[in-house]
């Protein structure tokens, strides 16, 4: 077996026996959302990196955690395939995408094409998973249907260390596209919502939407044949492909101009940026400061001002949560939506059966407070 | 400020609540090889008087006559009588139910159409049999939001054609589709033939509501694409009804494809058939449908719906693309390249939706066929890479003649997933145990391929030998833990899917995980 994974292994078994904490890092992309404990050592996933096993006939890529999405996707690409999830690859300090494919999964975080093809629990097929015993388990596999036992591998996803490191992962990967094109329609929010849920109620391949501002743009994806004849249905004007495929990679890695906007006005001024998961048929709410919405109506980030408690309420009320991305009060990012009693007990025996010496401190959105 | 706020106060830290407290002890989950059960059984005197006040005495049946019918599900080689069946009509009655058995300590066996394959929902000795079959309503069809709001008790195929006047339908379509449920879809994960494209229950399902062993109400999942938490949606689906009793779900629907159209190509040798499978992927296609039949299968179905197959093929696959007019075309036109070059001896392209589905009938069949062929068939549910299909067939040819049967083989081959069906005479002595130990090398050959032993039927009662061969002492371990999070009594199916470290151990010491023992520099017990 690997030393690095033996070293991972110990570390865990020694933070349990002295009762220590480890805070689990890949690339350091996520820690404002995250939340940074800073009187915990950290657990290094990024000397843990590679592709393990890649067969393009399989649909199957396994990777280790440390290694960076873009490395992944450059292999991926290279036998036209790809995560057709778009999980956004964050700039660190540097502004590298340094963004991990174990961080990937532990925040279960995907862009744009969201809405159209799943999310990361839907392509994660197998996980080898380092839990707060030191134990080594897989989950899962490498095929695309298994039932054999609970799928603890896809509850990883999203899990933010609550269940313990993730070490390996085995993702379902797609074909590329054969054919993409970017329409661009001059729209008010409403009438963008209501073509939306027409438009996805129709065999079109529209796999992604973003309204901004009065702009409508959505990305088209499948066969020729198919996106030759949406284009012909839908109207809009169509963006050149170099400058469709930039827009929706900074869209995708949260570094177009609207993040970099409410990200500077949430540190600047007296503001927050949220994100609400919503049931995408959610009417406009408020405009607040700013609204950006994606993945049909179900994914609306707001730029609001920092004491205001309405953006929480309006989510709650619609069926859906809202994360506080950044900014506000207190040290900013979390949850506003609490979890239903039962629930939150499930989540403390879980956390109890995989880490009951409780050596790994899960990221902000998988800390409840009690109500 | 705690480092661990909000999951702190559970338990001190270094003291485990409700989990097997180390392993190689016995867990407390109940184990279908231990002939006792955990705790002292009920009498089914004690068990009707306390659900006497809680359905109608038509709801609740415990005379011999009247529970026989539960007595097992689309296994019917394995049977067990329940103390008693209850039929809840509302979801005060399912929870009043769940909070009596709750409180008695008695096991609750979930059942929905009873089509499943793999002894799921086969009934406990002590337990009370729940069915769901009165909750068969179609709550709600949401054009706008693509959604249905359906009871756990509706059949798969209802929602289809609840859907069809809005132009959708339900994409995951088990062979049982025409009975089974959606609440036993949910337990399965269930499949079908179009899962390659259009994924498994799971990724078609937004959002599950139900009840926990103590009665008290839970929700899984979100009509947003997520939620605060673990997705714990992900582990309910494919729990085999152990983590909770599910009452509603809502699931996407999709737009009708306008066309779709399917070619039949005959091979002359299974590895072509099986390269062809992978080349088609690695070609960049995703077929909606992707179908192998050895020729044994071809042969048997041939005699049962006179297609028009190929009978001199060693293997014959069907390929489907959907989608609009010009998409299919496109996709058709490609997958014929690709299939001419891969070898096919013939194709044939369905020219209208009667002859595609001509082409499939024979498919859909499968099992009804072989069961003219032998009084009896076991029916295997392995998942391997594509890759290795043909090398699993000629493996399967060389155990015919090993253990004397004969075995036909449908293959979901978009998936991997294998349906090998062994014929047996269960009234020839030693028949069915011989084909018990050839489906049992069929698995351990899965697992030892890189794959799993069940890729949509479950494990249910019947492959829990085989769950030691899959996982470690460790992984069932933990699994067992996510039992007893969900439910802490193991009252909700127990005995089923994970196989307790004792059982795994008596099973064999011979059966070690992936031929070495994982991790052999890792300390255990």
């Amino acid at each position: 077996m690997n030393d690095t994974l033996i070293g991972l292994a110990e570390r865990v078994r020694q933070a349990a026996a002295a009762k220590a904490i480890l805070r689990i890092r890949g690339g350091s992309t996520k820690q404002a959302m995250a939340g940074v404990i800073s009187d915990a050592a950290t657990l290094d996933m990024r000397a843990y990196s590679g592709i393990v096993d890649y067969a393009p006939s399989e649909l199957v890529i396994t990777a280790r955690a440390g290694t960076p999405l873009v490395e992944l996707e450059r292999v991926l690409a290279e036998r036209g395939q790809c995560l057709p999830f778009d999980p956004p690859r964050f700039a660190d300090a540097d502004g590298r995408l340094a963004g991990t494919v174990g961080g990937m999964v532990a925040s279960g975080l995907a862009g744009p094409g969201r809405a159209a093809v799943g999310g990361v629990r839907d392509y994660v097929l197998g996980v080898l998973l380092l839990n707060g015993r030191g134990d080594l388990m897989h989950f899962g596999g490498q095929v695309m249907k298994n039932v054999a036992g609970y799928d603890v591998a896809r509850l990883t996803a999203g899990s933010w260390g609550a269940l313990g490191a993730i070490c390996e992962v085995s993702l379902k990967v797609l074909p590329m596209p054969v054919a993409t094109t970017t329409l661009r329609f001059d729209m008010r929010q409403a009438e963008a919502l209501e073509n939306l849920h027409a438009w996805a109620g129709q065999p079109l391949p529209l796999n992604a939407s973003v309204w901004w501002r009065e702009t409508l743009a959505i990305r088209l994806r499948g066969a020729h044949a198919a996106v030759e004849a949406a284009v012909g249905r839908l109207g809009g004007e169509v963006i050149p492909p170099e400058i469709g495929s930039a827009f929706w990679e900074g869209l995708r890695d949260q570094r177009d101009e609207f993040f970099i906007e409410a990200r500077a006005a949430a540190q600047r001024e007296n503001s927050a940026l949220w994100r609400l998961s919503l049931p995408p048929t959610t009417p406009v709410l408020p405009s607040f400061l700013d609204t950006l919405i994606e993945w049909g109506g179900a994914q609306r980030w707001i730029v609001a001002p920092a004491e205001d408690t309405l953006v929480m309420h309006r989510a709650e009320r619609a069926g859906g949560s809202a994360f506080r991305v950044s900014g506000g009060v207190g040290d900013g990012a979390g949850y506003a939506t609490p979890l239903a009693p039962a629930l939150l007990a499930i989540h403390r025996r879980l956390r109890d059966s995989f880490d009951p010496h409780r050596v790994f401190v899960p990221g902000r959105p998988m800390r409840f407070q009690d109500s | 400020m705690p480092a661990d706020p909000g999951w702190a106060n559970s338990a001190p830290p270094g003291v485990p609540v409700s989990v097997p407290p180390h392993l190689g002890e016995p867990p407390r989950a109940p184990d279908a090889s231990a002939p006792e059960p955990v705790r002292p059984a009920v009498s089914q005197q004690a068990l009707v008087d306390a659900l006497r006040g809680i359905v109608p005495a038509h709801a609740l049946l415990w005379r011999g006559e009247e529970t026989t019918p539960y007595e097992c599900d689309g296994l019917t080689a394995y049977r067990e009588r329940p103390l008693a069946v209850a039929l809840p009509e509302t979801e005060e009655q399912v929870a009043a139910i769940l909070a009596a058995c709750h409180r008695l300590g008695v096991p609750v066996v979930a059942r929905g159409a009873g089509t499943g394959l793999s002894g799921g929902a086969m009934p406990h000795a002590h337990g009370l049999t729940l069915s769901l079959a009165k909750f068969n309503r179609i709550v709600k069809i949401d054009a706008r939001a693509r959604t249905a709001t359906v009871q756990s008790g509706v059949r798969n195929l209802a929602i289809s054609e609840a859907a069809a006047p809005h132009g959708f339908y339900y994409a995951p379509d088990p062979s049982s589709q025409i009975a089974c449920t959606i609440g036993g879809n949910v337990a399965e994960n269930s499949g079908g033939v179009h899962c390659l494209k259009y994924g498994l229950t799971l990724h078609n399902v937004l959002q599950v509501r139900g009840f926990l062993a103590d009665g008290s109400p839970a929700t899984f999942g979100s009509l947003a694409l997520d939620a605060p938490g673990l997705d714990l949606m992900s582990v309910v689906v494919g729990s085999e009804g152990m983590l909770a009793v599910v009452v509603e779900v809502v699931v996407k629907l999709t737009p009708r494809p306008q066309v779709a159209r399917c070619i039949m190509a005959s091979f002359s040798d299974v590895r072509h058939a099986g390269d062809a499978v992978a080349a088609i992927i690695a070609d960049g296609l995703i077929p909606a449908g992707l179908e192998m039949m050895d020729k044994p299968m071809t042969a048997a179905v041939e005699a049962f719906v006179h297609a028009g197959y190929d009978l001199d093929a060693a293997a014959i696959l069907l390929c489907e693309s959907d989608g609009t007019p010009e998409e299919v075309d496109e996709e058709i036109a490609r997958m014929e390249q690709v299939l001419v070059r891969a070898g096919a001896t013939r194709l044939e392209i369905s020219a209208n939706e009667a002859q595609r589905l001509k082409f499939w009938s024979g498919r859909k069949n499968a099992f009804p066929a072989s069961g003219r062929l032998s009084p009896d068939y076991m029916c295997m549910d392995s998942t391997i890479p594509r890759a290795r299909l043909a090398d699993m067939l000629l493996a399967i040819a060389d155990m015919e003649k090993k253990f004397g049967l004969r075995c036909c083989n449908v293959f979901h081959a978009g998936d991997g997933n294998l349906h090998p069906l062994i014929l047996f005479d269960a009234n020839q002595q030693g028949e069915l145990h011989r084909a018990e130990a050839f489906g049992a090398e069929i698995l351990e050959l899965s697992v030892a391929m890189g794959g799993t032993i069940s890729g949509e039927h479950g494990v249910g009662a019947e492959k829990l030998n085989s769950m030691c061969v899959q996982f470690s002492d460790a992984e069932r371990a933990q699994m067992l833990a996510l039992k007893t999070a969900f439910d802490p009594q193991g009252l909700l199916n127990p005995g089923k899917v994970i196989p307790t470290l004792h059982r795994c151990a008596e099973y064999g010491r011979m059966h070690v995980k992936r031929g070495a023992l994982a991790f052999p520099e890792l300390e255990r017990f």
